[in-house]
């Protein structure tokens, strides 16, 4: 019963989660082209300060898990170490949504976010479940709405 | 209020400093969310309560430390910084932190 159980789960996240990683991983690369104009740069240069109207600090977070299936996996390669793929991928995940939700919450006239930083922490982490449950990414910087406009 | 996260306000100059001032919130989880989360955690994918939760808790922590800025007399903050940690299970402290500033 338990193994069957088991293996339901695993079917479920292996089809359920691969699906949707497909579908985000279209939906940001098509963000991202739409937001190539809106450039984020995480030092200071680059940008004309004679220019600048306004400055405003703007941030976005996203907050994603891994399926089950690939936590399965995870724990597998924790035997024989290497690189885990699928949490290379979560967090890549992650991390370019915050950016995104960043550009997208930037107001109307922003020339370009510069220092941007990004931080990822883990939350939600369940003490008698090993590994990462959940992961935050969060994207803030500045905001510099350009005079012209 | 103006936040940057810059050294400086562009376009502006600051004439006085008032320090570090900071913000900070814990909070934990709500259970219907939890049992989200749960769900979620077998078929992966965006947590969208989570990603709310966090993002309110957040602003909150922004909005103490614009509180204690304009208590000093600040009309800015410089410098800001956001920063997350786990201090009990299913709860998460949210910190944002900056120098308050006078700009003209």
């Amino acid at each position: 019963m338990d193994l069957i159980i088991f293996l339901v789960l695993l079917a479920t996240g292996y089809a359920t989660g691969t699906w949707m990683e497909r579908k985000h991983y279209g939906s940001i690369e098509q963000r991202e082209i739409a937001l190539l104009e809106l450039p984020a740069v995480t030092n200071m240069s680059g940008f004309d300060l004679q220019m600048v109207a306004g400055a405003g600090i703007v941030q976005g977070n996203a907050v994603i898990s891994v399926d089950y299936f690939k936590r399965i996996l995870a724990a597998l390669r924790n035997v024989f170490g290497g690189t885990i793929r699928s949490y290379e991928t979560l967090l890549d995940r992650a991390r370019r949504e915050a950016i995104l939700r960043m550009k997208e919450s930037a107001p109307e006239g922003t020339g370009m976010i510069v220092n941007v930083r990004v931080e990822t922490s883990t939350i939600g982490k369940n003490s008698h479940k090993k590994g990462v449950s959940c992961v935050e990414a969060i994207a803030y910087g500045t905001a510099l709405v350009s005079r012209q406009h | 209020m103006i936040i940057t996260n810059i050294e400086t306000v562009p376009g502006k100059g600051i004439v006085a400093h008032y320090g570090l001032v900071a913000g900070n919130t814990i909070r934990a989880k709500h259970i219907g969310r939890d049992l989200m989360a749960t769900l979620k955690n077998i078929v992966g994918g965006e947590l969208k309560g989570y990603t709310q939760l966090m993002q309110e808790s957040r602003q909150q922590a922004v909005d103490r430390m614009v509180e204690q800025a304009a208590q000093l007399g600040a009309n800015a903050i410089v410098n800001v910084r956001f920063s997350t940690s786990s201090v009990a299970q299913g709860a998460a402290e949210l910190y944002a932190y900056g120098t308050a500033v006078k700009v003209v």
